[in-house]
C-alpha cells in the first residue's frame, strides 16, 4: 500500500490553513466562470497562470485545479435555470435540467447536479491514487483507428435520442457535420468552406454556436410565451439536498454506468463533453425511466454530469504521465507545470512525489470543499428564479454576447451567437432537435480527423477498425447501439405478430 | 556557504546588467513606453511550443516587473495561425500588439494561400531558434540513424509512417526533406493536432518515427520510451548537462553526420506592426533582451535544448529573406504550395 502512504504525505502537504485558503479562492472563481458562458476553464485558468508563477508549484497547481473544479460545477447552474450551457459539457445537463426547473424543482435539480458531479470526480480520484501506471498504459493503446472508434460509439449511442421523425434528428445532425467541417482541415492543410472570407478561418466555434442556440434560442421562445419563466413561481424549501439525496440510491447503476463512461473518455483522451453525452445516452437507454428523459427527470441530469466530471477529473492523468492534455484546461495547465520546473510525463511521479500527491490529495479535498460551498448556495441560486424575466432577460443576452466575444476576441462572433439564437428558435418552432446539432458539431472534425488518419495509417483499408480486440470491440458495440432501436423494433413487431398469431 | 555566495554574486550581476540595458538605450534614443496594455498574439492554440514561450515570457516579464503596462496573451489559431498574423496585418499603426512566430508565418500563407506575409509586419528580433530530433520508438531495433534509413529503403514504399504536427507545416516539410535521402521510398505521413500527442502516439508504436522538438519529447526520453536518433543542425547542440541517465543533449549526433543531409530549424521570433516606429522596436528589443538576461529564460532555453541565436535589425531581416526563399523552395519540391 505505497500509494496510501504517499497519499497521507500528500495530504500532510494540501492541508494547511492555506492551502484550504486558496482552494476556497479557487473554487469561487471557478463557479464564477463556469456560470459565465464563453468565459470557460481553459480561459480562466489561463488568465490566473501568470498571477502563480511567484508560488510554489504546488500551491500554484492548487489554486488552479481549484479554478477548474469550480468550473466544473458551475457549468451545470445557467444550464438548469436558464437552459444556457456555461460550459460546452453542461449542454447535456439541460436536456432534463432545464424542465425540472420549469415544473418548479430548480433546487433538486442543482443538488443533484452537484452532487453527480462530486461523485464522478471522487471516483477518477480513487482510479487516479491506486491505478495511474496501469491506466497510463492502457492510454498508449489508442491510436487514430481506436480514437475513431470511441468517437463513433459517442455518435451511436445517441442515435434515436430525439422524439419525433429520425430524419428530422438525421438533417439536424448533418447540419453540424456540415459546420464542423469549416476552417482549416487538418489533414491536408487547406482552407475549407471559407468562401475567402477572413472570419471564417477558425470555423464555427462550439461554445458561440450553443450560447446562441440555446442561450438566445430560449430567450426568444420565452418572449412569445409572455415574458415569463415557467416555474419561476416554484417555492424555495430548505430541505432540497436531503429530500433529493433520499432519491439518489435507486440510481446507483446509473451513477456507475457514467463514472466508468467519463473516466474512460477522460483518460483516452475524448474530454469531458462527449462523455458527458455518451453517460446521457446510455442511462437514457439503460433506465427504467428512460421514456421519461427529457421531460425533468432527476436521472437525466445525474447521468451526464456525473460522466462530466469523472472526464474532467480523469483528464488530468494523462497529462501528469504522459504529457499529453486531455482536456483544453489540462493544456494551459500543462504549460503552467512546464513554467514552474516540472517536466510532466512519466517520471513526474518518480521525481517530484510531493508534488504529485500533494495534487492528488488536494484533488480530494477541492472536491469536499466545492460540494459543501456549493450545496450552501443552492437557496441563493435556484432564487434568482424569481427575478422578473423583464430584468434578467436582458442581463442575459448581455453575458451571452460577453462569452461569444470571449471566446475568440471577435466581434463577429456576436453576429454569430444571434444567427445561431434566431435558427435555435427556429428549430423549436419547427421541432428539429438541437442536440444531434450540437453534438456533431463539438466531435465532427474530430471524428474525421480520426477517420482519415486511420485510413491513411490503413492505406485506405477499413479492416483497420476490426484488427485488433480493443477497436473492434467498441466498433461493433457502437454498431449495436446505432441499431438497437431498429432491433427493438423489429422483436416488439415480431412478439406482437406471435402473439396475433397464437390469438388467431 | 560559498555557493550561495557565488549566486548572490550572480544575481548582482543580472541585476546590474539589466540596469544597464534599461539606461543606455534609454540615452541614445527618444524613449517610448507603451501607453496601454501590450498585447501578444500567439498564431498557435494552447499548449503548444509557441504558447508554452509566450506564456513564459507573459511569466517573466510579470515576476520581474519588467513592463509597467501588462503584457496580455492570446490565441488566434485559426486557419494554421493566419487568424493570427492577418489581425496583425490589419492593426499595422497600433503599436501595442506584439505577435510570436513559428515557422508559420512561413507556411501558412504557401501552403494555405492566406494573404499575408512577414513583410506585412515589423521584425523586433529572433529570440531562439526550435531544434527537430528524429525519434523512434526505443522497443524498435533502430540504434543509429543508417538502421532507420537502411530499413526505411528496404522496406515498402510508404511502409514507414512518420507522425507530425499538422498538415504542410514544418514537421511534414523536414518529413520530405528526409525524403529525398531514402533512395525514392516515401513515409506515410500521419498529421496529428500537437506535439504532445505525436509524441505518445510514437511511444504507442501507432507510428515508426516523429521529428517532435526536443521539449515535446524529453519526457519520455528520459523515462527511456524514445530514442532520439540525429539533430536536424549543421552542429551538435551545445548543452552537455546529462539529460537522461547515461546521456546529454550533445550527445546527439547531427543527422549531417550520420549520413542524412538534412537542416531544419524553426524561427522562435518576436515580431510587432508594421508601422511600428524605430524607437517602439527597441522597446520591444530592449525588453526582450530584459528576459533572456533572467535565470529562468536560460534554465527554460536549456529545458528545451534550444540553438540560442539572438538577432535583430538588418541581419534578422536578413535571415527572414533567407529562411523565406528556403521554405518556398522546400515546398514547392514537396509540392506543398497552395498554387500547386
Amino acid at each position: 500500500m505505497d500509494e496510501l502512504n504517499a497519499l497521507f504525505g500528500g495530504f500532510a502537504v494540501a492541508l494547511s490553513a492555506y492551502h484550504i485558503l486558496l482552494m476556497v479562492i479557487g473554487i469561487t472563481l471557478g463557479v464564477v466562470i463556469g456560470v459565465l458562458p464563453g468565459l470557460g476553464g481553459a480561459n480562466g485558468v489561463a488568465i490566473l497562470l501568470p498571477l502563480t508563477f511567484t508560488m510554489p508549484p504546488t500551491s500554484a497547481i492548487i489554486l488552479l485545479t481549484s479554478i477548474y473544479w469550480g468550473a466544473l460545477f458551475g457549468g451545470a447552474i445557467t444550464s438548469i435555470l436558464f437552459n444556457i450551457p456555461g460550459e460546452p459539457w453542461s449542454v447535456a445537463t439541460t436536456f432534463d435540467g432545464h424542465p425540472m426547473a420549469q415544473n418548479g424543482k430548480a433546487d433538486e435539480a442543482l443538488v443533484g447536479a452537484f452532487t453527480a458531479s462530486f461523485v464522478g470526480a471522487i471516483f477518477a480520484v480513487c482510479l487516479i491514487t491506486f491505478l495511474a501506471p496501469v491506466v497510463a498504459k492502457f492510454a498508449l493503446k489508442f491510436g487514430p483507428a481506436e480514437f475513431f472508434a470511441v468517437q463513433f460509439l459517442t455518435f451511436a449511442s445517441f442515435i434515436g435520442m430525439g422524439r419525433g421523425s429520425p430524419f428530422k434528428t438525421i438533417a439536424s445532425m448533418c447540419l453540424g457535420f456540415a459546420l464542423a467541417s469549416v476552417g482549416l482541415d487538418g489533414v491536408t492543410g487547406t482552407l475549407r468552406m471559407t468562401f475567402g472570407q477572413d472570419e471564417l478561418l477558425n470555423g464555427f466555434k462550439f461554445l458561440v454556436a450553443v450560447i446562441g442556440l440555446f442561450g438566445i434560442g430560449e430567450i426568444l421562445c420565452s418572449m412569445e410565451d409572455g415574458l415569463k419563466f415557467n416555474g419561476a413561481a416554484a417555492k424555495l424549501r430548505m430541505d432540497a439536498v436531503i429530500r433529493t439525496w433520499k432519491q439518489l440510491p435507486a440510481m446507483s447503476m446509473t451513477f456507475l454506468r457514467s463514472c466508468i463512461v467519463g473516466c474512460w473518455m477522460g483518460i483516452t483522451p475524448g474530454g469531458a463533453t462527449p462523455a458527458s453525452f455518451m453517460g446521457y445516452g446510455i442511462a437514457k437507454r439503460l433506465s427504467k425511466r428512460g421514456d421519461n428523459f427529457g421531460k425533468g427527470e432527476l436521472e437525466g441530469v445525474v447521468a451526464p454530469e456525473t460522466a462530466a466530471h469523472a472526464a474532467g477529473t480523469s483528464a488530468l492523468l494523462p497529462m501528469l504521465t504522459l504529457g499529453i492534455p486531455g482536456s483544453p484546461t489540462a493544456a494551459v495547465l500543462l504549460g503552467g507545470l512546464l513554467i514552474w520546473g516540472l517536466q510532466p510525463g512519466p517520471l513526474l511521479f518518480v521525481e517530484q512525489k510531493d508534488f504529485v500527491w500533494g495534487l492528488i490529495a488536494s484533488m480530494y479535498l477541492g472536491n469536499v470543499v466545492g460540494l459543501v460551498m456549493v450545496l450552501t448556495c443552492v437557496p441563493f441560486f435556484a432564487a434568482i428564479l424569481r427575478v422578473p424575466f423583464s430584468i434578467i432577460a436582458p442581463a442575459i443576452v448581455f453575458v451571452c454576447a460577453i462569452g461569444a466575444f470571449t471566446v475568440n476576441n471577435a466581434m463577429f462572433d456576436v453576429w454569430m451567437m444571434l444567427v445561431f439564437g434566431v435558427l435555435g428558435y427556429l428549430f423549436n418552432k419547427l421541432r428539429y432537435p438541437l442536440p444531434p446539432l450540437v453534438l456533431a458539431l463539438v466531435l465532427g472534425d474530430q471524428a474525421e480527423s480520426s477517420f482519415r488518419q486511420a485510413m491513411l495509417v490503413s492505406q485506405g483499408n477499413v479492416g483497420v477498425f476490426w484488427s485488433n480486440w480493443l477497436c473492434g470491440g467498441i466498433m461493433t458495440l457502437g454498431l449495436l447501439m446505432a441499431f438497437w432501436p431498429a432491433l427493438q423494433a423489429l422483436r416488439t413487431k415480431l412478439s406482437s405478430n406471435d402473439a396475433v398469431a397464437r390469438a388467431a | 556557504m560559498i555557493r550561495t555566495g557565488a549566486s548572490k554574486a550572480r544575481t548582482i550581476a543580472i541585476a546590474l546588467a539589466a540596469s544597464a540595458c534599461l539606461t543606455a538605450p534609454a540615452l541614445a534614443q527618444q524613449k517610448w513606453e507603451p501607453s496601454k496594455p501590450v498585447t501578444l498574439v500567439i498564431p498557435a492554440g494552447t499548449g503548444g511550443g509557441a504558447d508554452q514561450m509566450a506564456r513564459f515570457i507573459q511569466g517573466v516579464v510579470q515576476k520581474h516587473s519588467l513592463m509597467k503596462q501588462p503584457l496580455i496573451v492570446i490565441n488566434k489559431a485559426g486557419g494554421a495561425g493566419a487568424e493570427g498574423f492577418l489581425e496583425m496585418k490589419a492593426s499595422a499603426n497600433d503599436p501595442h500588439k506584439i505577435t510570436i512566430t513559428l515557422s508559420n508565418v512561413f507556411t501558412t500563407p504557401l501552403g494555405t494561400g492566406s494573404p499575408f506575409n512577414w513583410k506585412d509586419m515589423k521584425p523586433v528580433a529572433m529570440l531562439a531558434l526550435d531544434q527537430f530530433i528524429l525519434w523512434t520508438n526505443s522497443e524498435k531495433p533502430y540504434k543509429t540513424t543508417k538502421d532507420y534509413v537502411e530499413a526505411v529503403k528496404a522496406g515498402e514504399d510508404r511502409q514507414f509512417k512518420m507522425g507530425g504536427t499538422g498538415s504542410k507545416q514544418e514537421d511534414q516539410i523536414v518529413t520530405a526533406a528526409v525524403e529525398q535521402q531514402t533512395g525514392g521510398k516515401k513515409f506515410t505521413y500521419v498529421p496529428y493536432a500537437g506535439g504532445g500527442q505525436v509524441a505518445v502516439q510514437l511511444v504507442g508504436n501507432h507510428v515508426d518515427s516523429t521529428v517532435n522538438n526536443p521539449i515535446e519529447a524529453v519526457g519520455q526520453w528520459r523515462a527511456g520510451q524514445l530514442r532520439p536518433l540525429c539533430i536536424f543542425d549543421a552542429q551538435r547542440s551545445t548543452y552537455t548537462a546529462k539529460v537522461t541517465e547515461k546521456e546529454a543533449w550533445s550527445d546527439i549526433p547531427t543527422c549531417k553526420e550520420s549520413g542524412l543531409p538534412v537542416e531544419y530549424q524553426m524561427l522562435r521570433g518576436i515580431f510587432t506592426t508594421k508601422n511600428a516606429k524605430p524607437e517602439q522596436v527597441a522597446f520591444y528589443v530592449d525588453l526582450l533582451k530584459k528576459v533572456m538576461a533572467t535565470p529562468d529564460w536560460k534554465e527554460f532555453m536549456e529545458k528545451g535544448a534550444f540553438n540560442q541565436t539572438f538577432m535583430t535589425g538588418p541581419d534578422f531581416e536578413k535571415w527572414l529573406t533567407t529562411a523565406e526563399a528556403l521554405h518556398s523552395d522546400l515546398m514547392k519540391k514537396a509540392g506543398f504550395l497552395a498554387t500547386q
